[in-house]
């Protein structure tokens, strides 16, 4: 997995509540059997119009947020459907870091084994670097995930929750499956206990 | 010992490690597969030479790309969905797991077949690539949704990296007043809690309302949990839970079914238990509903009108303008005036044959109205074969239904069952979300019996009327 440890870019703005894994990837996008080549279809339906040209309104179809690696938006992004697609898409388009007052839980989950950060902020600084974002692409935002911290173009920085697995992992880009086989005898331990505990399972 | 909630009880069973930091590795009882989030997790385990660790408990069917039409035999005509099906066709055959192609009787969507084959049991963990794996809670079993990398991380070690979430509960006390269903109380949980409400939670339902409903109705429940932001929900078992688990293809038998027994009936809330948080709902105040939106939280009773933006704050103001502007809806409509192009019966929420025979109930003798397109899809090919053996088909067929075989299908169109632009669909499906069942289509979320009903006349209806 592709580490994250600081990030300075450009942020575009998304002012949208419950954004949610149909718009990030829509379902036509979750027949490949690869993870990767999703970037194009991000935010697909909201990005190209009916004949497939891009509606140039679309925060990423601006010039200014078409290289952006962080997005800035509403409370429960990523509701809905379990799909990793929308990370995926996420990542592959050159995004890193979503910033949020909140995130569905599922999603959330999602972006960590694929070297993205969520950052969860209360509204009022998610709306400080809303603002920010919307200033374009001469505002640079940094994230620092060893300090926690996000940083606006003007220097107001904000300090971020975090789990300290899952910054581990993050920075170091670490192998889940690899991680837990190390922990094999004490899986085949319960395995064995549950085996006699519960043997109908 | 300290009290404990239902998913304490669970979740301590299944800890097989904990770090000094708390983050558990908990062991998952039944890994459920379809074809859409798992080829590229068994091509990792492929690319790393890992195998799947437990395939006894590994079941997969394919149900998202399926066909629904009567002709699938002859194959999928969408090269990329052929794929999908073909790379589970041959996965679950090189890995060895259980495996339900589309060609068996018993195929259907993953969350049906699981129970109606007896994979689901009490106290289990469950997990799928799928959110509405939430399902499997309707039998007092911890069971979510996961992601491919999970999946993946599941079919290893048989274990997921977790930290425990928060309990809350949700109590519907008293009875439901007639044509209400489980699909109208999910959804009206959401519309009180907010589709974030329950992120963050595990959400046990009960209360007299909860333990009136059939084990069907139950998961109607317990499927829309992430709907609700949570992501599982789940009911204690109780004597419906067992009788229904009693005799399936893969429920204990004899003495082990004694066992489970034992174990099954510690399996409740202590009544001094902590809750994080609590809501409570009376029966009696719920009445059938619809969503208007583009949210699930987005649902009122059907004798409502059409909310204006400014009745919200917040971030909701302008979410309320987009839906409204995508469903083309005016504020103020009465929501029993609008009208619809299709109907759609089915999914894992409503695709069980009790959700068939409530809408039949309804159809029986009728005709659906001129020019409407509506369809059945059952849930399973067995929950297919009993509604023909009962004569609900002939009920379908007759009123105007397309009776189909079985899939997803139109609640998240990755098949050919899908809406185009603009089409209005009464759906029995979870999700209402912009372009969901098909690109600019809309979506309105409702029971089967209301599904039914606006089948009839053609615009939402109050299915009290027809009663």
């Amino acid at each position: 997995m592709d580490k994250f440890t600081t990030l300075t870019g450009v942020a575009a703005p998304m002012p949208l509540i419950n954004v949610d894994t149909d718009m990030i990837i829509p379902k036509q996008f979750l027949k490949t059997i690869k993870r990767s080549g999703l970037g194009i279809n991000l935010f697909d339906e909201m990005r190209y119009d009916d004949d497939g040209n891009e509606i140039p309104d679309f925060v990423l179809n601006k010039p200014q947020y078409r290289d952006a690696e962080i997005l800035v938006a509403g409370d429960n992004f990523g509701c809905g459907s379990s799909r990793e697609h929308a990370p995926w898409a996420i990542k592959d388009f050159g995004i890193r870091c979503v910033i949020a007052p909140s995130f569905a839980d599922i999603f959330y989950n999602n972006c960590f084994k694929n070297g993205i950060l969520p950052i969860a902020l209360p509204q009022k600084a998610v709306d400080v670097l809303m603002k920010d974002a919307e200033k374009g692409a001469n505002a640079r935002m940094t994230v620092d995930l060893e300090a926690q911290t996000v940083t606006t173009s003007d220097g107001e920085s904000f300090a971020f929750e975090i789990d300290s697995f899952k910054k581990h992992c993050l920075i170091e880009g670490l192998d889940d499956i690899g991680l837990t086989m190390e922990k094999a005898s004490a899986i085949d331990a319960f395995e064995s206990k549950a085996a006699m505990e519960r043997p109908w399972v | 010992m300290s009290p404990k909630t239902l998913y304490d009880k669970i979740w301590d069973a299944h800890v097989a490690h904990e770090a000094e930091d708390g983050t558990c590795l908990l062991y998952i009882d039944r890994h459920l597969v379809h074809e859409v989030t798992s080829p590229q997790a068994f091509e990792g385990l492929r690319m790393t030479g890992r195998t799947v660790r437990a395939p006894d408990k590994t079941i997969a069917v394919p149900d998202h790309n399926v066909p629904t039409t009567l002709d699938r035999a002859k194959g999928i005509e969408n090269p990329e969905s052929k794929i999908q099906v073909e790379a589970l066709d041959k996965n679950a055959a090189d890995f060895g797991i259980h495996y339900y192609p589309v060609s068996d009787v018993r195929q259907g969507i993953v969350h049906i077949v699981g129970p109606e084959q007896g994979w689901t049991l009490p106290g289990m963990t469950v997990v799928c690539g799928d959110s509405h794996t939430a399902t499997h809670g309707a039998f007092g079993a911890l069971a979510h949704g996961i992601g491919t990398s999970e999946v993946e991380h599941v079919l290893a070690t048989q274990t997921l990296i977790q930290r425990k979430g928060k309990n809350m509960k949700v109590e519907i006390t008293g009875k439901l007043r007639p044509g209400v269903t489980a699909k109208d109380i999910t959804l009206s949980v959401i519309g009180k809690t907010g589709t974030a409400g329950g992120t963050g939670y595990v959400i046990e339902y009960c209360g007299e309302a909860i333990r009136d409903l059939s084990m069907e109705g139950r998961m109607t429940v317990c499927n829309m949990a992430i709907e609700g932001g949570a992501r599982a929900g789940l009911i204690a078992p109780d004597e419906k839970t067992f009788e229904y688990c009693k005799g399936r293809p893969h429920a204990p038998k004899g003495a082990q079914w004694e066992a489970a027994m034992a174990w099954w009936k510690t399996l409740y809330s202590d009544d001094d238990a902590h809750w994080d948080k609590v809501v409570t709902i009376k029966g009696e105040d719920i009445a059938p509903v619809v969503t208007w939106g583009t949210s699930p939280e987005d649902v009122l009773p059907i004798t409502a009108t059409v909310p204006d933006p400014s009745d919200f704050t917040g971030g909701k103001v302008d979410a309320a303008k987009r839906s409204l502007d995508y469903m083309g809806l005016t504020p103020g409509t009465p929501l029993s005036e609008i009208e619809i192009d299709t109907v759609f019966i089915g999914s894992c929420t409503n695709g069980r044959i009790e959700d068939l025979r409530a809408a039949a109930a309804i159809l029986k003798g009728k005709k659906i109205k001129d020019g409407l397109r509506a369809m059945v899809v059952p849930g399973s090919g067995l929950v297919r074969a009993q509604a023909e053996e009962e004569g609900l088909a002939d009920i379908f067929k007759e009123a105007g239904f397309e009776w189909r075989l079985a899939g997803c299908s139109m609640c998240l169109a990755m098949n050919p069952d899908q809406l185009s632009p603009g089409e209005r669909c009464a759906a029995t499906s979870n999700r209402n979300f912009e372009g969901r069942q098909g690109r600019g289509g809309r979506t309105h979320l409702l029971s089967p019996a209301m599904a039914a009903a606006a089948a009839i006349t053609g615009h939402l209806t109050d299915v009290r009327e027809m009663m």
